[in-house]
This record gives structure tokens, C-alpha cells and sequence, in this order.
């Protein structure tokens, strides 16, 4: 990865690389906090303030990080981190701190997080991690606000809480799709959300780990 | 890789550093916070007191809250007697700083509620109770009694509010649930709590209540249709739970004695 431009860094994870769509990275918040888009969107903002700066944290001391406890530092950096941004939320933003409740605190065991520090932190420069980490938590949040888009929309008639469909049960003529705010409908747009990139970006297609081969046995009759 | 880094000593030395910097961190940022972080959580449950009393007006700022808050006085009820107590004797000295939900999971300050009593599933009950009254020129107008108990996933807490007559009912609230949304999580819905306004708690006797929740909605003709609220659509156990729990805490064992006395004016 070295010698990878600012610009690249920044950019790649949004489609070309994407955590979540091509890593297949942090879906477990993906399908916990994507009820809402306003609850979605400060997560997102949660996930790219922790990422930006462990990698950024991770990046100024890498030199210094013995091999042995290396993972155990990248912890303690995010894990921090991760408190400080509980802390501020609950703080200035309680109302959606409350319907978050324990996925900021989960933002420690996102993968996205501790993937980019071991990964890329390590041994790319301070600045360059920097950028990694809000690319990669732009990357997070484009699929985490496309599911959260059409969950809220289809699952109760509204955007930002802003009520677009009408619903049947304050007079309208919507009726929302229950299944939509339950965490396994986040599966199926994700799912088709990759099928779609995929369509889009051929390169990320997998190679099929093996091929059916051809039948030729004679059968009976 | 240098060999340098690597040493025991270097190793302790670098953990030692890093742990030194961080609880630094994350301490400094949980003491700066802290302030405002209590007058949010003073804050929701004002607002949770008023929007079950129906006085939260849309988009009222923190300020219009406090000062209608003001209004109320927090009083503390020793359930079994039915009598205000002074906050000395749950060890407080504002009514606002005792959590009758954490007094609840201690048993020097709860009674277990046995098991054929338990309608609201909620196994252990505080001694004394916090309930927020408001009065006008020495009258009483309004009493905001804390209510919870299980429905299908989970504890419902809420905040229920009567009329001065101690019966007719003004509102009803759920501030904490995890109930299915779109199905249970429907209680949060404002035009279902609506339909509770107006409705009565007991009929003859003062510590029988008598709400119901029913199927299909309440007819303009029912029988006891003042004691009746439509249920909620696809959530049977939910509705089970909010009927339970809303009998429990009006009865006997809840708050049925307290209200009693208020009525003839004994405490």
C-alpha cells in the first residue's frame, strides 16, 4: 500500500474498496442502528471521528509500538476513544445517544476500526492514516445511510423523522413494512446494495471457489 | 524491525506511557462532561413528567420545561401506609435525587411482591414511591404517579397523570421500552395515547381499578367504555402488559391507598 496518494486513500474505500460491501466489515451496527436516518447519521459521524483518530494515534506512535503488545495498544487507543465520543453524545446529543445506547460502545469491536489501525495505520504516516480513517468511515456511512434510507422510508413512512408516506395509523394510506425495522431486513438491502455495486464495479466480483464440473455419469434407467 | 523496541523493559515502558496518557484522557473528558450530562438526564425526565401530563408543548425549549416543571411538587409516598415521607428517611435530601427504580433491587428498601400478586411482572416493589403533584391556589389539580411492568420483551416505565378527581385519567406515557416497533413499540404512538385521556380508573370501589384494553376498539355504545382503551393492533402480549401493569400500580399493591387518602384530604 505504500506510496498510495492522498486522494486514493480518501476516496478508494467509498466504492472501490468498501468495508462493508467488499470486506464485508461492521455489520452488526450496519443492522442495529439503521432504523432511523438522523440515529444512522451520528453514528456515522461516531465511526469517523474513532477511526480518523486511532489511525491517527496508532500512526504517530507506530515506530514505537512493540511487536508483542502491538494489538493491545491499537485496543487501548480505540477503546478511548470510543469513550470519549460516549461521553460527548451523551452529553450534546442525549436524546440520540439514548436510542444508540450500547452500538457507541460497540464501536470498540467494529472490525473497520481495528482493521484500518493494524492494517494501514501501522505503517503509513500520521497524515495519510488520518485520511484512511475518514475515507473508510465515509465508506461505512454510505452504505450505513442507503440502508437506513430505505428502512425508514418503507418501515415507517418517513425521512429525518419527517413523515413522507402517511401512514394508516394517523389517517394515511401506508402501510408500513414491519419487517423493515427489524435488523434482519438491514441483510437484505446490504445484500442487494452489494449485488448492485457489484454489477457496477465488475473487479469486485470473486473469483467462484470452485466450478461444478460437467455431469457424465450414465444414469439408470 | 529493530531489536530495541522489543525489550521486557521497553515493552512495561510503553504500556506504562500509554495507559498513563489515556486515563487521562478518557477521565478528563468524563468530568468535563459530567454537568452537562446530569442536566440532560434531569432534563428527559422532566420532559417525560410533563408529555405524560399532557403540558409538553412541541419543540419547548429546556428552559419552558424547567420553569413548567417548577410547578410540580416531588413528593415521596410510603406505598403500604399511603403517607408522604420526609426524603430523610430514603436517605436523600431532594425527593428529585432518589431513584425509586434503584431502590427497587435493594431489599432493605423493597418488599417482594409474591408471585399471584404480581400482575405487572415485576417481582420486587419499592417501599416508597416518588409522585409529582401539582397544585393551583391550594388546590390539587394534577398527580403524576410513576408507573412500569412488563409487556412482551421488556419493562415498560411510563408516567401516567390523573385529574384532581384521582380517578379520571389525563395521560399516559412510556419514556423506556424495547418493545417490536411498528407493533408494540406502538404505545409511543400519540394518537393511541390519546384515546386514554378522559378515561376512568376505579368504578365503586377506590382500590379496584378497572382498566381494560380491548380488541376491535370501543364502540360510542359500549358498556364501561370509560374504563376501556382500544389495544394495540398485532401486539396482544404488549397490551396484556400495559393493562396489567396500569391495574397494578392503580391497585392495592400500587398506589391505590396513597390516592385514597389524598381523596379525603388525610395527607
Amino acid at each position: 500500500m505504500a506510496g498510495s496518494s492522498a486522494k486514493q486513500v480518501l476516496f478508494e474505500p467509498i466504492f472501490s474498496n468498501n468495508p462493508i460491501a467488499l470486506q464485508i466489515l461492521g455489520i452488526c451496527s450496519a443492522l442495529a442502528v439503521t432504523t432511523s436516518m438522523s440515529v444512522s447519521i451520528v453514528m456515522c459521524l461516531a465511526v469517523i471521528a474513532v477511526t480518523a483518530f486511532s489511525n491517527l494515534a496508532v500512526s504517530l506512535v507506530r515506530t514505537q509500538i512493540p511487536g508483542s503488545i502491538r494489538i493491545i495498544v491499537q485496543m487501548t487507543i480505540i477503546a478511548s476513544l470510543v469513550i470519549v465520543v460516549d461521553q460527548i453524545l451523551k452529553a450534546y446529543a442525549y436524546e440520540i445517544s439514548k436510542q444508540l445506547s450500547v452500538f457507541v460502545g460497540l464501536i470498540i469491536t467494529n472490525c473497520i476500526v481495528m482493521g484500518r489501525a493494524e492494517g494501514f495505520a501501522m505503517n503509513n504516516p500520521p497524515l495519510l492514516s488520518f485520511l484512511d480513517g475518514i475515507g473508510n468511515g465515509l465508506g461505512y456511512s454510505v452504505i450505513l445511510l442507503f440502508v437506513a434510507f430505505f428502512r425508514e422510508l418503507l418501515g415507517a413512512g418517513s425521512l429525518f423523522g419527517v413523515s413522507l408516506l402517511p401512514v394508516v395509523n394517523e389517517g394515511g394510506w401506508y402501510v408500513p413494512n414491519g419487517l423493515l425495522l427489524l435488523p434482519p431486513s438491514a441483510f437484505f438491502i446490504i445484500g442487494l446494495a452489494i449485488w448492485g455495486l457489484r454489477v457496477w464495479k465488475p473487479e469486485q466480483v470473486e473469483e467462484p471457489d470452485y466450478k461444478m464440473s460437467r455431469h457424465k455419469a450414465k444414469e439408470a434407467f | 524491525m529493530a531489536k530495541a523496541k522489543d525489550t521486557v523493559s521497553r515493552t512495561l515502558m510503553v504500556a506504562l506511557v500509554l495507559s498513563i496518557v489515556f486515563s487521562v484522557v478518557v477521565s478528563t473528558a468524563a468530568v468535563m462532561l459530567r454537568p452537562a450530562q446530569i442536566q440532560n438526564q434531569n432534563l428527559d425526565i422532566k420532559t417525560n413528567i410533563l408529555s405524560a401530563a399532557g403540558m409538553l408543548e412541541p419543540g419547548a425549549s429546556a428552559q419552558q420545561i424547567e420553569e413548567m416543571f417548577e410547578r410540580f411538587d416531588v413528593r415521596l409516598v410510603d406505598l403500604d401506609s399511603g403517607e408522604f415521607v420526609e426524603p430523610s428517611a430514603v436517605g436523600v435530601e431532594d425527593p428529585m435525587k432518589y431513584d425509586m427504580y434503584k431502590a427497587a433491587s435493594d431489599p432493605q428498601m423493597s418488599t417482594n411482591i409474591p408471585a399471584s400478586e404480581d400482575k405487572a411482572g415485576i417481582k420486587r416493589r419499592p417501599n416508597v414511591a416518588k409522585v409529582y403533584t401539582l397544585s393551583e391556589n391550594g388546590e390539587l389539580v394534577r398527580v403524576v404517579l410513576p408507573i412500569h411492568g412488563y409487556g412482551l420483551w421488556s419493562t415498560l416505565y411510563g408516567f401516567i397523570s390523573l385529574e384532581g378527581n384521582l380517578n379520571t385519567i389525563e395521560g399516559l406515557g412510556f419514556y423506556a421500552h424495547a418493545e417490536t416497533p411498528g407493533l408494540g413499540g406502538e404505545v409511543d404512538n400519540p394518537r393511541w395515547k390519546q384515546q386514554w385521556v378522559g378515561k376512568e380508573v376505579y368504578a365503586d370501589s377506590p382500590s379496584e381499578p378497572q382498566i381494560q384494553l380491548v380488541k376491535g376498539g370501543v364502540g360510542a355504545d359500549a358498556r364501561d367504555k370509560e374504563h376501556k382503551v382500544d389495544a394495540l393492533s398485532g401486539a396482544t402480549l404488549t397490551s396484556r402488559g400495559v393493562q396489567q401493569l396500569v391495574n397494578y400500580w392503580m391497585g392495592e399493591r400500587g398506589f391505590a391507598t396513597f390516592l385514597q387518602k389524598l381523596r379525603e384530604g388525610e395527607v
